[in-house]
């Protein structure tokens, strides 16, 4: 909502002193946020009114221009050449004599063109910075201020536009009226409200037909007719102007006019071309396979819940949307309907939402307007027609008025102090109450408030209290802090995902949140699967509908976007939440009037899908760089694994690890991982077609797996620790090279019984040496016993025990 | 060598003769001057200070004198071989201290050369002023609450006293999911975490819930789909908008400074009434100290309140809401929202572990 200080200051006496910062403050204070503050770019030097004395159309050019010459108050006329034919003789128009400097440095001088001397210019709106009108120049009409006078003040140049944004639920605000109120009440100023007027009384038979079908919807539908238009009369140049600060463009003064009544009062209104409507009104919902074309030209199928202003045609306009074509003003129209109703606001809402027409009028019917002021509207617009376009309204008014009494609200006086935290007195609250516009009657402790016409948002005791803890001033409350119970801290799930993705900041990968949104390309070059997606009715793109059910696709295409600018060695991480489809029950929308029963409640939960904690990590490149140290070392399918690892001891669980084969894995090196028997999930090295597919470097690797189904970290007990001597010994394996180290390493663990401390596999050789068919695994093992130094024969019963228990995998000590 | 009985005077003993020692102490503390390393001391020292030395093989003659002339033989043995000793000890220190010098030299390094051989990692930074931000709670008491990003539309809206025909309920502000009638939604707050919490527990309730939201946008500078906001929600007896206040005071103190404060801005949010919009002053925003425009908040609407099951004439309290992409962009002067959601590492890397 623009608002041009000269308007508002019409309405409000703006005490003295009040500058831009003083508004601006006001508006805050009452939550009207300003989102701009706009100022018409300097003009400096001589500009003035000038009267059109004569035109000579000079010809032999490329184009018509004109020789014109135009009284500036000089005793000499002025010679202007000017292209533009949009003026006559004996127009006002703005002249810039040389000398002046227009918005974006452009400096007026004389100078000779089309074999003339031009001696100053003849300005269009655009050309000042008033607006964005370049058709022809700005024509002031032909009344108005002598030739010479100073045009600065006349144009607006000095006024300043406040752009407020109104929240949905303040409609009055959408007019000059809502907004002088609310600043009257900010500075505590006087204030005339415009529409604060007496219609006058039409006599007459009302002078249409009006018939409302759908009163729910349309509780007010107000009329009257004007006849004797000139056609041809063109708006007054302060009303244009106050238009096109409002960011509304002028188009003629039937339109004008309306749209004038509209920012002024905030009712919308709209001008049906009284000789083109056929018979009775009839406001009714939508038939089956009935069509309108609105003002813009579009033909549209309508819905049976769009609310119509028919005649007996059919319909001849979306109701508080967009007017017909059929009944549209033309140049010639002489006779017109105004109308002004009232509309229930969700309606129009759905309307504008089913026909993508946010227009005006509608922005303002969706807010709600105030059903008050339709009559008075309409006078309003019927003075300015009468005024400057000749007409005169003939008939009566119609006024088709089915209004129940205003609800009445009780608030407990004590209400608007409890909520605030500070004392506010009974005065206060209803001197409050009565500046926004209630009726209040008190009532010993409580007071019967009835909201005012304008303020439908006013429904229930805290509404009266916001009205009046802002009157109070927001910041006027002191920040005190309340007394919380001991809370328990974070859940164990909050804390592992915390320690898990320090835990893999730490070794070295960085985390990348992705969007959730994925879709079949890189499904199929992952080899996962496309079907049985939860997917968006709407999705950002339509390439990606569906909702991830992994990690990996987002991971993988952060991998491709990091590598695509440059990067090489990459660990990239994410701990976010998956999708999985449910049996696909719809979520219930019960009632809000009471909690829902806990069936219902049930279903509605249950109806949400699950979305488990998920941890992905992918790498590609060196895993640890070159250095002074050394080549460096490529990352391979072990990081991966270690990354699940890492995860697992972040957690505090115990992470087990054997072959799988899943995709997008590589078959031969895909690690399923396990936690108490479950898989949790996979890690490895990526299947070559995925890679190529992704176009990502060969031996990518990647692990995913799911944080929400370990285990509880157990409580870790203490254990005894020996200061007893150790004895280190190496025993040297030859196994079936397809025998999992994993395997071996169990038997041996189980075979040593409880003096065995440590084991660790350090080397695994699988050359010729190893024989045939077999690979030699060494193991370092450390004993030790808690109570005593061992000897030789305890060690050696350990180990060979060890070596029976190994034996059962295939494994044979080495010689 | 006399024989061990013999009634000899002990200067006619050569070996005990005072010359004879001075010349072996005079020969030894020459030698092991002239020792240039350890090697060579530690050679010099059998012929001195060994047992076939001339001051050790000269104490074993001691036995052979009368008990009269032991003594002042004794000490003079005795005397020999504490200088001996001592000229010794003080060669070695020397040859030690100027044997350690040079080692030490020699295993000199670069130690300006790299030493990065684990690569680094980072957390996001909007992971970790999540983190921060519940921290800041969590020490006033308060207790995490989760919900689903995939979210229930009646939690999402209906709940909240959104209602059917409100207009961010459309599909070109929301995701809905498919198929039409789902009744699920991309949650387009955090907000339905304030209705599951207060379905769930009992007053007292004080949490926070950060978490992802989802709404149409196009990505853009300022502008994305995929964003992260923080809810908080208290519900007791007695609560006011001045305990609002002052719980927003202290959460801008502790995440922007203690010189950080909070302005109010009358708003409207369904879910809140009285509404309103917070901004916080931030003396440290690299454009020199200004208020920012950082979230909403309001007293819980007492509809909420009865769609949760909570009579509102006896339980009341606040809520608010912020912008984790809003807080990283002013408090760490990120100025294109690309940077946030596009991964790249050199981005993340900046922000470390922890915030």
């Amino acid at each position: 909502m623009k608002v041009p200080i000269s308007w508002l200051s019409q309405h409000v006496d703006l005490p003295a002193g009040t500058g831009v910062e003083e508004l601006d403050a006001a508006f805050v204070r009452q939550g009207l946020e300003v989102e701009e503050v706009l100022t018409v770019p300097p003009t400096t030097g001589p500009l003035v009114v000038g009267r059109v004395l004569e035109i000579e159309e000079l010809t032999g050019f490329k184009k018509p221009i004109r020789y014109c010459r135009v009284d500036v108050g000089n005793e000499v006329p002025q010679g202007i050449v000017c292209g533009a034919r949009n003026f006559a003789v004996g127009d006002l128009v703005v002249v810039a004599l040389p000398g002046a400097v227009l918005p974006g440095d452009f400096a007026i001088a004389a100078r000779t063109t089309y074999d003339h001397v031009s001696d100053g210019m003849i300005c269009s709106s655009r050309e000042l910075g008033v607006g964005d009108d370049h058709d022809g120049i700005l024509v002031l009409g032909t009344d108005g201020p002598a030739p010479g006078t100073p045009a600065g003040g006349l144009l607006g140049l000095d006024d300043v536009v406040f752009d407020l944004e109104v929240t949905t639920d303040r409609g009055y605000c959408m007019a000059i009226r809502g907004v002088a109120r609310e600043v009257a009440a900010a500075l505590g100023a006087p204030w005339q409200d415009p529409a604060a007027t007496t219609p006058p009384a039409w006599s007459g038979d009302p002078a249409w037909t009006v018939e409302v079908e759908d009163p729910q919807r349309c509780d007010r539908f107000s009329m009257i007719a004007m006849q004797g238009l000139d056609p041809a009369a063109p708006s007054p140049w302060w009303l244009r102007r106050r238009l096109t600060r409002s960011g509304v463009r002028s188009i003629s003064l039937a339109v004008d006019v309306t749209n004038y009544v509209m920012l002024e009062l905030g009712q919308p209104m709209h001008a049906f071309d009284r000789d083109a409507v056929r018979g009775p009104v009839v406001v009714r919902t939508a038939r089956p396979g009935e069509r309108v074309t609105t003002l813009d030209g579009v033909d549209r199928a309508l819905d049976a819940d769009d609310l119509l202003i028919t005649d007996e045609s059919g319909p001849i306009g979306l109701a508080g949307v967009m007017g017909g074509a059929s009944t549209e003003i033309s140049g010639s129209t002489t006779a017109v309907l105004l109308e002004a109703a009232h509309w229930e606001p969700a309606g129009i809402g759905r309307g504008v939402r089913r026909h993508k027409l946010p227009s005006e009028a509608a922005k303002r019917f969706e807010r709600g307007t105030d059903p008050d002021v339709t009559v008075v509207a309409l006078a309003r617009a019927a003075e300015l027609l009468a005024e400057y376009g000749g007409a005169t309204v003939v008939g009566g008014v119609v006024d088709v008025d089915t209004r129940g009494p205003r609800p009445e609200i009780v608030l407990p006086v004590s209400r608007p102090q409890a909520v605030a935290g500070i004392p506010i007195d009974a005065d206060t609250v209803i001197d409050a109450l009565r500046t926004v516009g209630c009726t209040v009657v008190p009532a010993g402790a409580q007071l019967t408030v009835t909201p005012p016409s304008w303020r439908p948002d006013l429904t229930d005791p805290a509404d009266l209290v916001e009205e009046v803890v802002r009157a109070v001033g927001y910041d006027e409350i002191p920040g005190v802090l309340p007394t919380v119970p001991p809370g328990r801290g974070l859940t164990p799930g909050q804390r592992r995902r915390r320690s898990v993705g320090r835990a893999l900041a730490d070794a070295g990968y960085t985390e990348a949140p992705a969007y959730p949104f994925v879709g079949p390309a890189a499904l199929t070059a992952l080899g996962l699967p496309t079907e049985g997606l939860l997917t968006l009715r709407n999705p950002l793109s339509d390439e990606e509908p569906a909702l991830r059910t992994s990690l990996l696709p987002g991971l993988l295409a952060t991998l491709a976007r990091n590598l695509g600018r440059g990067q090489r060695d990459l660990a990239v991480f994410e701990v976010g939440v998956v999708f999985l489809p449910g049996d696909g029950a719809a979520a219930p929308l019960p009632p809000v009037d009471r909690r829902p029963d806990d069936a219902t409640l049930a279903a509605l939960l249950g109806a949400v899908p699950a979305q488990p904690w998920h941890v992905g990590t992918v790498l590609t490149g060196l895993r640890e760089p070159r250095g002074h140290w050394g080549p460096g070392r490529a990352a391979d399918w072990a990081d991966a694994v270690q990354a699940a690892r890492t995860v697992a001891a972040a957690a505090g669980v115990e992470l087990t690890v054997r072959a799988g084969d899943r995709l997008p894995w590589h078959p031969g090196r895909c690690a399923e991982l396990l936690v108490e028997g479950v898989v949790v999930g996979h890690a490895g090295e990526l299947h070559p077609r995925v890679c190529a597919a992704l176009e990502l470097p060969p031996r990518t690797c990647a692990m995913e797996l799911d944080l929400d189904a370990l285990p509880e970290r157990a409580v870790a007990q203490g254990p005894a620790i020996s200061s007893f001597p150790p004895v280190h010994t190496d025993l040297a394996l030859s196994v079936p090279a397809g025998t999992p180290a994993a395997d071996v390493e169990s038997a041996l663990r189980a075979g040593s019984g409880e003096l065995l401390e440590d084991l660790r596999l350090f080397d695994v050789y699988t050359g010729s040496q190893a024989g045939e068919g077999q690979k030699s695994l060494a193991y370092a093992l450390t004993f030790r016993a808690p109570d005593r130094t061992l000897t030789r024969a305890e060690v050696a019963e350990a180990v060979s025990a060890a070596l029976a228990s190994a034996a059962a995998v295939g494994a044979v000590q080495r010689a | 060598m006399s024989g061990a009985n013999d009634p000899f005077d002990p200067k006619q003993v050569a070996a005990l003769s005072p010359e004879a020692l001075d010349t072996a102490v005079r020969e030894g503390v020459a030698a092991f001057t002239a020792a240039a390393d350890l090697d060579q001391l530690a050679a010099a020292r059998p012929a001195h200070l060994g047992d076939r030395g001339p001051v050790l093989l000269a104490r074993r003659e001691l036995g052979a004198l009368p008990p009269a002339a032991r003594k002042d033989a004794g000490q003079r043995v005795n005397t020999a071989r504490v200088a001996l000793t001592e000229a010794y000890d003080a060669r070695l220190a020397v040859l030690s201290a100027e044997r350690d010098e040079r080692v030490l030299a020699e295993e000199r390094v670069d130690v300006t050369l790299p030493s990065d051989r684990a690569p680094v990692g980072a957390r996001h930074p909007l992971t970790t002023i999540q983190d921060r931000i519940a921290d800041i709670f969590v020490g006033m008491g308060y207790e995490i609450a989760e919900g689903p990003e995939l979210e229930s539309e009646w939690l999402n809206f209906d709940a909240l006293n959104t209602g059917p025909d409100h207009p961010a309920r459309s599909l070109a502000d929301t995701f809905f999911v498919a198929p039409e009638g789902s009744g699920l939604v991309l949650r387009t707050h955090t907000s339905p975490v304030q209705a599951r919490t207060m379905l769930e527990r009992t007053p007292p309730i004080y949490v926070v819930a950060p978490g992802r939201v989802f709404r149409t946008d196009e990505l853009d500078a300022t502008h994305t789909p995929v964003f992260h906001q923080v809810e908080g929600l208290a519900i007791d007896r007695g609560l006011t908008m001045a305990h609002l206040r002052g719980t927003l005071e202290a959460l801008a103190k502790a995440l922007f400074g203690p010189g950080s404060e909070i302005r109010w801005r009358p708003h409207f949010f369904p879910f809140t009434e009285p509404s309103a919009e917070f901004d916080v002053w931030f003396p440290e925003h690299r454009d020199g100290p200004q208020w920012v425009e950082w979230g909403g908040c309001g007293m819980v609407n007492p509809r909420v309140l009865v769609a949760c099951g909570l009579d509102p004439e006896e339980f009341g309290g606040f809520a608010f809401g912020m912008g984790i992409e809003r807080a990283l962009q002013f408090r760490h002067g990120v100025s294109d929202m690309h940077d946030i959601v596009e991964g790249d590492v050199r981005f993340t890397r900046a922000f470390g572990v922890e915030q």
